[in-house]
């Protein structure tokens, strides 16, 4: 029906000039255009004419065909897609784009799931840094600041023993002190005093009188504790010497010990 | 001889001048194109068979092309272009089989 447009030129040459002197003597066996070519007067310009109008339509023909290959390798098939198609089309597109969908919405949850755990991680971390200098102070290796007591004890007559050292400490220890520093020495879990009267060493260093404790801790208690009758105070005194407390808001214990490997001991668990 | 150099024309002057199809043409050009071949295989076959007749062959060529574009129209109205673009296809293409075996047959004599 559309087509019919071009073939037109092509088709009223061949009716005007076919009609009379062409009959299909032989009906066609297979094909509807297989007729013996009839005998006529004016054959020669008959045949000439068929061939001009046989030549057009074959033209057509390339013309048509080059057309339609090149419609098709343009590409631009939505364009003339029709309607029955484009939907099948827009159908097909709609449920990939619903699964898109629900494979974003997927990866979300993955995201949200993995920075979740990376959060949480991170507070781990945290915690794990809190507890870290906790046993860090406890343990001497990193320096600390806070309220606490300065201790001066002179030994005009080099008879204090290290015991009276080693008391103070425990008393200090026993009234919640939590760091401490005997002159440049930090005190930690295997500290030790040696050493005799007047000549006291703390974990091989020879400490210098006046012995200068730094505690951290808070301060009346600790006060109130080297006080106790029969305490350090008392020794002290017996043995010649002073001592002098002084309390303060803000004290630094900033000797510091090597942090020590474990050799043997691994952690269970 | 006349009608493939023709044909080679019309080919190369779809090459050369690059015309575009208007869109009422586009769903029926594919339609057509088979069914002229259809018909352009069938006059080859009976110019082989010496009876070929040019009036016959642009009568069908003509036919041809307008039937199978009407269908292809009517398939469209019905709501089942494509299957009926199908059914013309396939239709047009044992047809065609038909007429090169055929000519096959005639050039080859096998």
């Amino acid at each position: 029906m559309m087509v019919g447009s071009e073939p037109p030129e092509a088709a009223e040459p061949a009716a005007s000039t076919a009609p009379g002197e062409l009959d299909p003597t032989q009906p066609a066996p297979v094909e509807p255009e297989t007729t013996s070519p009839a005998p006529g007067q004016e054959r020669r310009r008959t045949a000439a004419l068929n061939r001009v109008v046989v030549g057009l339509l074959c033209g057509l023909l390339g013309f048509a065909v080059v057309l339609q290959v090149q419609r098709t390798a343009s590409g631009d098939t939505l364009q003339t897609a029709r309607p029955d198609d484009l939907v099948q089309i827009l159908d097909g597109l709609q449920r990939r784009e619903d699964d898109l969908n629900i494979e974003i919405a997927e990866l979300q949850d993955t995201l949200g799931r993995l920075q979740r755990s990376g959060a949480s991680s991170a507070e781990a971390l945290a915690e794990a840094e809190r507890q870290a200098e906790a046993l860090g102070i406890l343990t001497g290796t990193v320096p600390a600041t806070g309220p606490g007591v300065i201790i001066e004890i002179e030994d005009p007559n080099r008879r204090i023993p290290p015991e009276v050292m080693l008391d103070a400490v425990q008393e200090l220890r026993n009234a919640g002190a939590e760091a401490f520093q005997v002159g440049a020495v930090r005190v930690g879990v295997d500290s030790a005093f040696t050493g005799s009267g007047g000549a006291v060493t703390l974990d091989g260093v020879a400490l210098v009188a006046p012995y200068r404790i730094t505690a951290i801790g808070d301060p009346p208690t600790l006060a109130a504790a080297l006080a106790i009758p029969g305490g350090v105070l008392d020794t002290v005194r017996r043995a010649g010497g002073t001592m002098t407390v002084e309390q303060s808001d803000s004290v630094t214990v900033d000797a510091l010990r090597p942090s020590r490997t474990p050799i043997y001991a691994r952690p269970t668990g | 001889m006349y009608a493939l150099l023709a044909l080679i024309a019309g080919v190369a002057i779809g090459l050369f001048v690059h015309p575009t199809v208007p869109d009422w043409l586009s769903p029926y050009l594919p339609i057509a194109v088979i069914a002229a071949l259809d018909a352009v295989f069938g006059g080859l076959r009976a110019k082989l068979d010496d009876i070929f007749d040019a009036k016959v062959f642009v009568i069908s060529f003509v036919a041809n092309v307008l039937v199978a574009a009407f269908i292809v129209f009517l398939g469209d109205q019905l709501g089942v272009g494509t299957q009926l673009s199908t059914a013309v296809v396939v239709v047009l293409g044992i047809r065609i089989f038909g007429n090169a075996a055929a000519i096959r047959r005639h050039i080859f004599k096998a």
